[in-house]
Parts: structure tokens; sequence; C-alpha cells
């Protein structure tokens, strides 16, 4: 199984297909179970979840704990910012303090690309990588996966759009790592100074053109604009941003007639995303977050049910 | 003249040949004739039990109490004139013994797709052996609703029972050793409706 001979889940790039066919099977009878009126199974009790986020997060972190609850195992959450982190507590510290209280699972969000590989080199514990700069965000990738074939029934061949702010986005090196191994024809499309200059390494098409981009696609990601990360005039304003990216539903009528349309969240409505999109029928950003509880259990089930 | 083939002591010459790695097949225990006739047998046992068919639902623990409970609520139904509803139990996230198990078990989902509060539930299992699976199986019901009762049908009851739970409607009553492994299949999984012993080597 996905976890027998491998401790960790770091990225997508480690994972074969059939590892993600697994782990997204996994999470359909997990996403029953939270449908239920009681939503608990018995699965991890004993087992210990701590989640460490040096940066902030609403969903991710939240459906981590929501994930380990209903499969009855403990979680615990390390308040980065006040904790002992800020009396100068070094990270491996942390870890071994987090790893002697008998925790099974470290869950961690780091702004440094390849801080959960080094997590994960100084633990026994299992490390999940739950964003680490801008280099993976794997679970995001497998919930939009699990979106993407729970509507579309496989992710065989799609032609998928990520649109926006590629340079700073996990959610777009993960969802691309990932969708390749279904052979999909990937495209990215925004602002040039916001597409890496050798993205087609990852054997995706590159556009500047919105429109060309969505021409004939099956699913739209679109990424949320880094506000928080834009202090270096990568682009005019946000209004421009917005009139040249935003996605409209007059944008995608070049799309596919059953587009599907993606956002990570959080949402800058207006900007990234027109709200009449987000709400309508062909948005699942809502249905991403649930689906979201239901792949982290698949994992933490994969990872701690049994002999894994 | 009847030749003979000895392995750990085990006379292999009336096996039909070795089935798995480590497992020999020892004898036929039930043939489709003998298998569906417990069914018929048992689904009069459970309307006789209960009075009737009122409020009466079947679910059946997966993988091959799922066929089995499909063909008892179709006898039932059509002893009685009526739609039995059937549900299917996946019991992987309420295992006891998952740690105890070699690779892990994947997964399945749970197909309920009625309500069972206040219903008479009939429960179906393939194999009744250390009663570890039916524990977790009425767990797992029990989270889906309060059932008024909870009954137990199997198709075979093998014995060596670890926790105190016994059968309400048994197809046959098999003594076996713990080497043996009592194996049905089942057309719809398997191609063929037999039960074989089948021996440890």
């Amino acid at each position: 199984m996905v976890f027998t001979h491998r401790k960790d889940l770091l990225g997508l790039a480690d994972l074969s297909r059939d590892d993600i066919d697994t782990i997204l099977d996994t999470a359909v009878p997990m996403k029953d179970v939270l449908t239920r009126d009681i939503k608990k199974v018995p699965t991890l009790r004993g087992k210990v979840i701590c989640t460490v986020f040096y940066e902030n997060s609403t969903r991710t972190r939240t459906s981590f704990e929501l994930a380990g609850k209903y499969l009855s195992a403990d979680t615990v959450n390390l308040a980065v910012s006040t904790s002992s982190v800020q009396k100068g507590e070094s990270l491996k510290d942390t870890i071994k303090t987090i790893e002697a209280m008998g925790t099974d699972v470290m869950i961690i969000r780091h702004s440094m690309s390849g801080t959960p590989h080094y997590v994960a080199r100084n633990t026994h514990m299992r490390v999940i990588n739950a964003g680490d700069g801008a280099h993976e965000h794997p679970t995001q990738a497998l919930l939009d996966m699990y979106s993407i074939r729970e509507k579309k029934g496989s992710l065989e061949g799609l032609k998928v759009a990520i649109v926006g702010d590629i340079e700073h986005s996990r959610v777009a090196r993960s969802n691309i790592i990932g969708l390749s191994k279904y052979g999909c024809e990937i495209r990215v499309v925004g602002p040039a100074t916001l597409l890496p200059a050798e993205i087609e390494a990852l054997g995706v098409k590159k556009y500047y053109d919105v429109e060309e981009a969505l021409d004939g696609v099956d699913v739209v990601n679109v990424l949320r604009l880094q506000l928080e990360r834009q202090k270096k005039g990568l682009f005019p304003s946000i209004s421009e941003y917005s009139q040249r990216f935003c996605i409209t539903h007059k944008r995608l009528s070049v799309a596919k007639k059953d587009v599907l349309v993606l956002h990570p969240g959080p949402m800058n409505r207006g900007v990234e995303i027109d709200s009449r999109v987000a709400e309508s029928a062909i948005s699942v950003v809502n249905e991403q977050v649930t689906n979201g509880v239901a792949v982290r259990m698949a994992l933490l089930y994969l990872m701690m049910g049994g002999a894994a | 003249m009847r030749s003979t083939l000895f392995l750990h002591g085990v006379d292999l010459s009336y096996c039909k040949g070795v089935l798995r790695v480590g497992l020999i097949e020892k004898k036929k225990i039930m043939d489709e004739t003998a298998m569906r006739r417990a069914i018929t047998r048992i689904a009069h046992e459970v309307i006789e039990r209960n009075k009737g068919v009122k409020d009466l639902v079947v679910v059946g623990i997966r993988r091959r109490g799922g066929p089995l409970a499909e063909r008892l609520a179709a006898k039932i139904g059509e002893i009685e004139g009526v739609v039995i509803p059937v549900g299917l139990l996946d019991i992987t996230l309420y295992r006891d013994d998952l740690t105890a198990l070699g690779p892990q078990p994947l997964v399945h989902r749970t197909e309920v797709g009625f309500d069972i509060n206040g219903k008479k539930v009939v429960l179906v299992d393939d194999v009744l052996y250390t009663g570890r699976t039916v524990r977790a199986a009425m767990d797992a019901l029990t989270d889906l609703g309060r059932p008024r009762s909870i009954q137990l049908a199997v198709l075979v009851d093998r014995g060596h029972r670890e926790l105190p739970i016994k059968a309400d409607f048994v197809g046959k009553n098999v003594p076996t050793s713990s080497r043996e492994t009592v194996s049905v299949r089942v057309q719809e999984i398997d191609g063929i409706d037999e039960v074989v012993i089948e021996e440890k080597t």
C-alpha cells in the first residue's frame, strides 16, 4: 500500500499513479462517513496527530484536525504564534518536543520550501507536507483531483487550465505533478511576471492570454492572487489583473459546455474569480472543502490504520 | 489403483489442487444446491421468527455476505410477495484487528440506502468464526441508526468463538480445526457456488 514502505507524504512527485488512485478510492467511503449523522469511526483510536503551521490557514489545518477526529485520533495544534518558537526555540528542538509527547503524525506548513523534508529526516514521526513555500501542497492537489474525478468520472486526458499566480503557487506545482500522471493536457496562464520561466519543463503549455488558455478546457483551477507575497510590483495593479485574468462567465464561454471551476480558497472575489462564477453550479469551491476532509481522512487511514 | 500423495501428513490424493500458496483444498462441504437449500430454509426461519416481514431489512457484510444477503432478501421477498430492502456494510474502519492483519485492507463503501431506525436488521455473513467481524458490523450498524433488533444469519458456523456472539440462523454447522480455513465461494465474485475446507500447509 501507499505507506507500507514510505514514512511520509512530502509531495506528489514521490507518488505513483497507483498510489494516487488508492488514496482517491479510499476517500470515497471516507466522504460517506462525513455525510452521516454520526460522523465518527473508531479506526485511529489512540493515535495522535499534531498540526504545526508556521503560516496562516483556515481550511487545511481545520480539515486535518477534523479528519483526525472523525477517525477517532487525538489531534492537537501547535499555535506557532504563541509557542516557544517565539522564544527562539529551533525547528529541530520543536520537532523533538512534539515527538517526545507521543505524536504519531506531524503535519507541517512552512514558508520555506523543503522544511517538511528536513523535519521528516529528523524524526520517527510520519510527516505530511501541508504546504512548503512555493514547492508543493500535495493534499490540496489530491482534493482537487478527487473533486475533478468525482464530477468527470475520470482524470484521464482532461484539459486543465491553471490560472493566476503560478510563480508563487505550490498548489499549481502539485496539481501539475499530479495531473501529469493521468495524461492531462495542462495549461498555465497569468501575467508574464507570474509565470516561472522554466515552467514548461514540467510538461505544461504556457499562455499569456486567458481566452486562448480556456479554449476547450474541461477544468479551470483558479489560483488565489497571493496578495501577501506581491511586494515586488510584479503586476501594475489589482484592478488591471482583474481586467485581464478574472474568471467570468463570459471568459468561460470558450471552454467546454460542462466546464468545472475550482478554487483552493480563500477567494479574492472580483479579483481572480467573479462572484457569480464562484456561486454558480459549475463551481465546486465548497465541495472542495468537504472533499479535502475526505482525502485527508484517507491519507491518515493509509498511514496509520493497521499495519500500513 | 488409487495413488496417494502426502504433504505434511495430509493426504492430497482427493484434492483438486493447490488453490493458494499455503492452502490446500481438503473437502467440499456445500455445493450450489446445498447453498440454495440452506438460504431457502433460512428465509423461512427468518419469516417465522419475525412473524412476517414487517420492518424487516437485510444487510450483508462485505464481501461475500453481500451476494448472500441479496439472495436471502430475494428469497424472503419471493415467499412473502414483497420487496425486502438490502444494504451492504463495509466494516474495515471498525475492525479491532487492523494491526494484526498482514496487508492493510482497502476501505470500501457502506451502501445502506434506507433508514435503519426501528428496523429489524438481519445481518448476513458467509462464515461465523471468532465473532470479531460481527462485533465490528454491529458497531458499524449502530453508527447508522438505532435498529429495533439485529439478528445474525450465516451460511457456515465453524466454531472457535472469541466473543460472546451466536448466530440466529445457520446454513451449516461445520466443526473445524484452527489450522483449517473455510472458503465460501459465490457466483457473483468467484464464478462458482461452493463451500470448501482448506488446510494450511
